[in-house]
């Protein structure tokens, strides 16, 4: 495991590299809908083969997309502000995600986080064992994905594509029996 | 040398109030309009003073005389207590508490602040305010945000004693200001949105020791009913009134948080206040109608037993907590002399009811968007007597799961929030800050774990359609049911009001400004623009001879979560950000005090 996150941070961190080099190139051009690498069963994947969203050019989104949306609003909106972009009191995720690479992600959602600064005590909490997140924490990262990369705009998602067979049975399988 | 001056203290202070009750003493407090001792100025929840120096003829006049920073940069509800010479000032978490001599232009005579497990910020629902301080008998009385009551030496700020009222692991944190009452200190708890079942308990005031504890759902015997005695609109309420409504044990989970303002008579001996949304946000997992949450309760002072109870949104569709502060008059109704309770709920309602039996006397819409209910039912002879009548569309019961309710108005902050209402006897009115601004509600499943948020339903927000304004602040007759007269505001108004007897009422703005309007037209007479967004409550006192007016700003609670983002208009298609600028291009962080008067 150790040995696979270390992987994914060096690669990481040539992506971070490669996404400096290309955002000074698009110098006020910032909005970039990446397309992915592959599908299965309408869920994406970026080259690394970590999660990522489909969004045509009309603007539908694959289920995940959409179903991240739901989870963030739900979970996350309290602190980070409607469609990520932060509150007095947590960091807007639409910056965050530009930088977090998904592994760092998962750390900070599964772990939590502490930034005791005097006079603004920021402490996320560990939401690893928080199946309203976790069961859906892949999905919440392409969402915000999208939205860092300006590929989503504000709002609901106006159309999805339809939620795969896949995804339900784990869902279920995740959040256990009514 | 510091304990001798201490029992110095104590002893001198003994002598003073010689065989007086510490009721009897601060009742008189209270009376007294140069101080302002509890968070409403009276046990009546009035937010009124006698002060008359500041009239309207002469408000336009005021400026800011000294200021104060608290070193705290989240959200600052509540406001600033006087008491003879010393201002008492309180922050959010951590929860600092600092004595400010007014003889000696505001310096620091002492300051608490409590070490607290930072684990509590993020069980928090809505950022981590405090909203304020109490005083009685000698002491400042201090619910911190882990749930730790502390009564503090007010002159010396030393720990008198401390009560641990609640477990933040599970969700349970506090953010309200107990109210001393009699020998007892009154505290209720946070944490609807983690499922945490809410109580108010009361302590002794002198050793911190538990004297009673009332939950809002449960047994008979927990929520402190008599089954024959208590009632709900002039009825028993009979055996069991709160577990017949729920499913098997949600009430274990069942919310009813009790954090928002309580009021007291001290005729009646009765204690007032409401509880909030019932856990979870999705309707459809809690079958019934979830009492008691959602309830106005009058309780006997001394043993917390129940006397009546009015639930006024049974089974809670949108997050309609009914925590707003219970404001106790005595008015003219139907050509008779009333006591009457006052209340301006989220729900959209302002109701006004008999304090003495329950008796439901006016409910009406205190803001004409409000669309969820058509009305209150007020025909006594009909079952649903007291219950809204709801409007199918906007029901997110009906329309069920995973379906996306739109546009109902009020927003789940409410036609109005925490932020307390003032009155006027002179005038007669009330004075309501409000928020304007409806929602999308989209109810789904959710699973309970202990400590984590307990949700299950996703909001959007934003103002009703066509309008761009998102808060007003009005002036109401409580026996008519009518607005008077209404200010409208950019934003919501998230700052408690003060009314005065030279005619002026003021209150404060998201965006910063502090505001002073006449109380009779409304009409703007002053403004100035403090260094950050209003979100608590203007309060006036007199030192040597001269009234102030005194508020806290620091933008951030509830309000803060929509700073950096304002609100879209889903209406205006997709991606449009809409004309509803966001509140972050309007101010800032940062606790400060600003304290107000008329050039000498």
């Amino acid at each position: 495991m150790a040995q696979i996150l270390s992987a994914m941070k060096n690669s990481a961190r040539l992506r971070a590299a490669l996404a400096t080099i290309l955002l000074l190139a698009a110098g006020a051009a910032l909005a970039e809908n990446r397309k992915p690498a592959s599908s299965k069963d309408g869920e994406y994947f970026d080259a690394n083969g970590d999660p990522a969203y489909n969004i045509s050019p009309d603007g539908k989104v694959d289920w995940r997309t959409y179903s991240g949306y739901l989870r963030f609003s739900a979970e996350c909106l309290r602190c980070h502000g409607p469609d990520g972009l932060g509150s007095s009191y947590a960091p807007n995720l639409t910056d965050s995600l530009k930088r977090l690479t998904y592994p760092q992600f998962l750390q900070t959602v599964a772990g939590g986080k502490r930034d005791l600064a005097g006079g603004q005590e920021k402490v996320m909490p560990s939401l690893g064992t928080d199946k309203n997140v976790m069961c859906f924490v892949d999905d919440i990262y392409v969402y915000l994905k999208a939205r860092a990369d300006g590929a989503l705009p504000r709002g609901r998602p106006t159309d999805h594509e339809p939620k795969p067979k896949s995804w339900s049975d784990a869902e279920d399988a995740c959040m256990g029996p009514e | 040398m510091k304990i001798l001056m201490a029992s110095l203290i104590s002893v001198s202070s003994l002598a003073l109030a010689g065989p007086a009750s510490a009721q009897d003493t601060d009742t008189k407090l209270t009376q007294n309009p140069a101080d302002w001792v509890i968070p409403a100025g009276n046990y009546a929840g009035n937010r009124y003073s006698k002060l008359d120096q500041i009239t309207n003829k002469n408000a336009s006049k005021l400026q800011p005389v000294w200021t104060f920073s608290t070193g705290v940069l989240r959200g600052h509800e509540g406001g600033p207590l006087v008491v003879g010479d010393i201002m008492y000032v309180h922050t959010p978490f951590p929860n600092i508490v600092y004595a400010l001599d007014l003889n000696n232009n505001g310096q620091i005579l002492w300051k608490y602040e409590p070490k607290q497990n930072p684990d509590v910020i993020p069980v928090m629902c809505c950022d981590t305010v405090n909203r304020g301080l109490s005083y009685a008998d000698g002491k400042i009385f201090l619910d911190q945000a882990d749930t730790t009551l502390v009564a503090l030496d007010a002159k010396t700020g030393k720990l008198l004693w401390s009560a641990v009222n609640g477990d933040p692991k599970i969700g349970e944190t506090a953010t309200m200001a107990p109210l001393p009452v009699k020998n007892e200190v009154l505290v209720g708890d946070s944490g609807g949105e983690f499922g945490v079942r809410c109580n108010v308990t009361a302590y002794d005031m002198n050793s911190g020791k538990r004297i009673w504890r009332a939950y809002s759902e449960g047994p008979d015997d927990e929520i402190l009913f008599d089954p024959e005695k208590t009632t709900m609109l002039g009825k028993p309420v009979g055996k069991d009134s709160s577990l017949k409504t729920w499913k098997g044990d949600q009430w274990k989970q069942g919310g009813g948080c009790t954090w928002g303002w309580y009021s007291y008579d001290p005729e009646l001996n009765m204690v007032y206040y409401g509880s909030g949304n019932p856990s979870t946000w999705n309707p459809k997992q809690r079958p019934g109608d979830n009492r008691w949450s959602m309830t106005i309760f009058a309780r006997d002072a001394d043993t917390g037993m129940a006397k009546w109870v009015y639930q006024m949104t049974p089974h809670d569709e949108w997050d309609y907590d009914g925590v707003n502060e219970m404001q106790l008059v005595d008015q003219k109704f139907d050509g008779k002399e009333r006591k009457l309770l006052v209340h301006f709920d989220r729900n959209g309602f302002g109701y006004t009811l008999d304090r003495t039996n329950g008796d439901l006397l006016v409910a009406e819409k205190f803001d004409p968007a409000v669309n969820w209910a058509t009305g209150i039912n007020m025909d006594k002879n009909s079952p649903d007597y007291g219950r809204p009548i709801r409007v199918k569309k906007y029901s997110t019961e009906a329309n069920g799961e995973d379906v996306n309710t739109q546009g109902v108005c009020p927003a789940a902050l409410g036609s109005k929030d925490e932020q307390p209402s003032a009155y006027s006897p002179k005038t007669g009115l009330f004075y309501v800050p409000t928020n304007h601004v409806c929602m999308d509600y989209q109810p789904f499943r959710v699973t309970y774990t202990p400590g984590q948020p307990y949700v299950g339903a996703i909001l959007s927000m934003y103002p009703p359609p066509g309008q761009t304004d998102m808060g007003n602040f009005i002036a109401w007759d409580a026996t008519k049911g009518k607005i008077v007269w209404s200010d409208p505001e950019r934003f919501s108004v998230w700052s408690g009001a003060l009314a005065t007897a030279g005619d002026v009422v003021f209150y404060g703005t998201l965006e910063g400004y502090l505001k002073a309007v006449d109380a009779k037209t409304g009409k703007e007479l002053y403004k100035f623009k403090t260094p950050s967004g209003i979100i608590g409550n203007v309060m006036t006192y007199m030192h040597k001879g001269r009234q102030y007016v005194a508020v806290l700003s620091g933008v951030g609670g509830w309000a803060g979560i929509g700073l950096a983002a304002g609100l879209t208009d889903p209406h205006a298609g997709l991606g449009a950000v809409g004309g509803y600028a966001a509140l972050s291009k309007y101010t800032s962080l940062g606790g400060a005090l600003t304290v107000f008067a008329l050039p000498q």
